[in-house]
């Protein structure tokens, strides 16, 4: 796992300030700090961070082919590449290596574009082909490696982090207020976008041509429009009639013992590395599955990690143990209070480089660094199982208000959402029908499954300057950032059920926007940690899609068939505990000094900082709640939390920046330059 | 202070943060409008509790009595009444 950048220059000779170079790598370098390499030509720089995985001997990077045609920069794993080294072996191919890296550079050789369908793995990756001056660029399904571009000064810069494009000397793009209110609205940017301007992000599942005179039609802004983007893998799933058919007990046995062969051989081909693999273990059923699974089919000894929660209310401490214990795992905790999530939290920001509406990373950026202090480069986490097998409430939800929709008038209907949402039978239930109830008369609204929680967080953009509003134009429909998701839609989008329809919404938006990286990637490298996810193999993932909604989310029982597969496995009272989802204290954790120095820092409206981007006569009184101990509602907390990390991410990239990365700048000594 | 600033005033500092802007007349809807969300329901109910002195009983929930400033100060009013 490492961290990438790069600059390249079609129509001029490229010209690079010194200093440039180690800028760009330096800013990455908690991604990839055992080695910094470079190589360019006249057209083009590619730079590289390693986190030294595989092949720890020969593995550096930037890399190119035989002939010195191809110079590659990766960020991430192929898994499979052991086989597809065979396979181009086979085909007459010559390695020079062990790395999964060069294994890329020859398939692309061999299948050029389409190499990517044979991959299984999590990457994003650049090739520069010297003889034919064309850039190739590719990111993984589900997202779970970032890369991002811009187009500045007739150059393109790509890296895995915003902080290296904004390193480039003279790139100083700005946060729009507009943008901030898509995260405000949907909790994160609908690729390409991200908050700021000009800056793009390559969407999950695709693959980019950077050359001169491209052939085609322009990408969607912010995305540079000489560049050409193909999409070439996205999930699927079967349509509402195929998704609604009763499926027999005998059937159902067959697809459990199906999935169970798909996720041992994801779970173990993710095992894969020259350095020791440990795990993470949440206590509830998806980091439970991963860890029993390589500990019943493989000899590997598993070391388990895990953070709790000094507030009993968040801590899954007691289920941690017990399965550590139940599998034999050696097992390491990371206790988080209130006063440790405050004072990473401005560090998190920096990572996340987006605003968040939730301190959940946090927690996760004090796992990763227990994880790093015990010699652990790589863990695998169970990050994907409710997205692939409908776990979450918000599937539930869907299916509830679909079959409510059917009849709208009915009260019983509605009562099922307390089923979902116990809390919600102390709420006064005329409220929870209209609340629940919005768009209802909609059922077909690609975006009905979200209505609710959009339609929640939407308010908080009234924090910001009138131009954030803008994010939401047009009521709840119809927006502007609504019209590049539903652009990104499949065309047999409208036959899928009620549920696949969420997962889709779901995995494209809040799993990769948010989960994979504000949660996952970022918390991850930000202590130099590799994150490995088998959920999100592609192959079971994509055999998932064809298992009818109707085994994964069995009346109102979700994973069900994952749960049927792995039954054996795992302790009773794992298998049948509701789900617990993964949270941490919000604005209450800001309560004790670190918070308060942020609070007086950051949500002083007297203060110096990028007050074009908020309404700041608005955030007296929200800071004045806080001080009450009145921020009670989930969008309240959001507002507070999203406002935090909004302030911080405008200072830190904007006025802040240069002060902000001085230590991490390298030396051209620090640098090895690659050559053939 | 009257009732319909009070409750104005109330709804204006504590769910929209001094920011008159969203709501623009008092019939409209604090749900529709996202202004409160069901937390907010029960913020709303402890406020005509403490400063109104008032009983909310849970058959008096209904957006009829407690989904705009209008719906408010009416039911404020028939309460104080009763």
């Amino acid at each position: 796992m490492c961290g990438i950048c790069g600059v390249v220059a079609l129509d001029e000779p490229l010209e690079l300030l010194p200093e440039t170079p180690g800028r760009m790598i330096g800013v990455m370098r908690h991604r990839g700090p055992d080695e910094f390499g470079a190589w360019r030509d006249d057209s083009a720089f590619l730079g590289h961070a390693r986190l030294s995985i595989i092949d720890l001997e020969t593995g550096q990077q930037p890399l190119c082919n035989e002939d010195g045609r191809y110079w590659i920069t990766f960020n991430g794993e192929i898994f499979n590449y052991p086989e597809l080294t065979a396979e181009l072996e086979g085909l007459g191919h010559v390695f020079r290596t062990r790395s999964d890296t060069e294994t890329i550079i020859h398939a692309y050789e061999q299948w050029g574009q389409q190499c990517v369908d044979r991959f299984n793995g999590q990457f994003a990756f650049a090739i520069w082909d010297r003889r034919e001056r064309r850039l190739f660029l590719a990111r993984d399904r589900f997202g779970i490696r970032p890369l991002f571009l811009a187009w500045h000064d007739g150059r393109l810069l790509f890296a895995s982090e915003i902080k290296a494009l904004r390193a480039y000397p003279g790139f100083a793009p700005e946060i729009d207020p507009t943008l901030v209110g898509e995260v405000f609205n949907y909790w994160v940017n609908i690729p390409p976008a991200t908050v700021f301007r000009g800056v793009a992000q390559l969407p999950p599942g695709h693959t980019a041509v950077f050359e001169a005179d491209p052939k085609g039609s322009s990408p969607p802004a912010p995305l540079p429009s000489n560049l050409r983007i193909r999409r070439y893998w996205q999930p699927t799933f079967l349509s509402e009639k195929e998704d609604r058919r009763h499926v027999g007990q005998e059937e159902i046995r067959r697809m459990a013992g199906q999935v169970r062969e798909k996720l041992v051989e994801a779970a173990t081909i993710r095992l894969r590395a020259d350095v020791p693999v440990g795990a993470y273990l949440s206590g509830g059923l998806d980091s439970s599955t991963t860890t029993a699974l390589i500990h019943a089919y493989t000899d590997h000894h598993l070391k388990t990690f895990s953070v709790g929660f000094d507030d009993p209310a968040f801590d899954e401490t007691s289920w941690q143990l017990a399965m550590a214990e139940h599998i034999g795992t050696d097992h390491a905790t990371v206790k988080v209070g209130k006063e440790d999530i405050a004072s990473r939290f401005r560090q998190v920001v920096w990572l996340t480089e987006t605003p968040i509406l939730r301190t959940a990373p946090a927690p996760l950026h004090a796992l990763s660094a227990l994880a790093r202090s015990e010699g652990f480069k790589v863990v695998l986490t169970g990050e994907g199982a409710d997205e692939v097998f409908a776990g979450y409430n918000i599937f539930r939800e869907a299916k509830v208000r679909w079959f409510w929709s059917r009849d709208p008038g009915s009260r019983n209907r509605s009562l099922l959402l307390t089923r979902l949402y116990p809390y919600l039978a102390q709420s006064p239930p005329e409220f929870l029908r209209r609340f629940y109830g919005a768009g209802l008369d909609r059922p077909d609204d690609p975006c009905f499954s979200h209505r609710p929680r959009w339609n929640n967080t939407s308010p908080l953009v009234n924090f910001l300057a009138p131009e954030g509003t803008a994010a939401i134009t047009g009521g709840k429909v119809g927006c502007v950032a609504e019209e590049r998701l539903l652009a990104m839609l499949p065309d047999d989008f409208a036959q899928y059920g009620p549920v696949a329809k969420a997962q889709y919404l779901e995995m494209t938006t809040f799993m990769a926007g948010y989960l994979l990286s504000s949660q996952g990637d970022r918390m991850l490298m930000g202590n130099s940690v590799e994150g490995r996810f088998p959920f999100l193999d592609h192959e079971l993932a994509d055999f998932a899609g064809t298992l009818p909604a109707t085994v994964k989310l069995q009346s109102l029982t979700e994973k069900a068939i994952l749960k049927k597969s792995v039954a054996d496995l795992l302790p009773a009272n794992i298998l049948d505990r509701p789900k617990q989802p993964y949270r941490a204290p919000d604005s209450s954790s800001f309560a004790g000094r670190a918070g308060q120095e942020l609070v007086d820092q950051y949500l002083d409206v007297g203060s110096p900082g990028s007050h074009s981007l908020w309404k700041l006569e608005r955030v007296p009184a929200l800071v004045r709640k806080w001080q009450a101990g009145k921020l009670l509602s989930i969008r309240d907390n959001m507002a507070f939390v999203g406002l935090l990390s909004g302030r911080i991410l405008a200072e830190d990239f904007g006025p802040g920046f240069e002060s902000r990365i001085a230590g991490d700048i390298l030396e051209d000594s620090d640098i090895a330059w690659r050559s053939e | 202070m009257e009732t319909r600033d009070a409750v104005r005033n109330y709804i204006i500092e504590n769910f929209l943060f001094g920011d008159a802007t969203p709501l623009q007349q008092d019939k409209m809807s604090l749900l529709d409008e996202g202004i409160i969300d069901s937390v907010g329901v029960m913020e709303l109910v402890a406020f005509l509790e403490q400063d109104f002195e008032l009983s909310v009983d849970d058959e008096d929930l209904i957006p009829e009595n407690l989904d705009s400033v209008d719906n408010l100060v009416a039911y404020i009013a028939r309460k104080k009444a009763a």
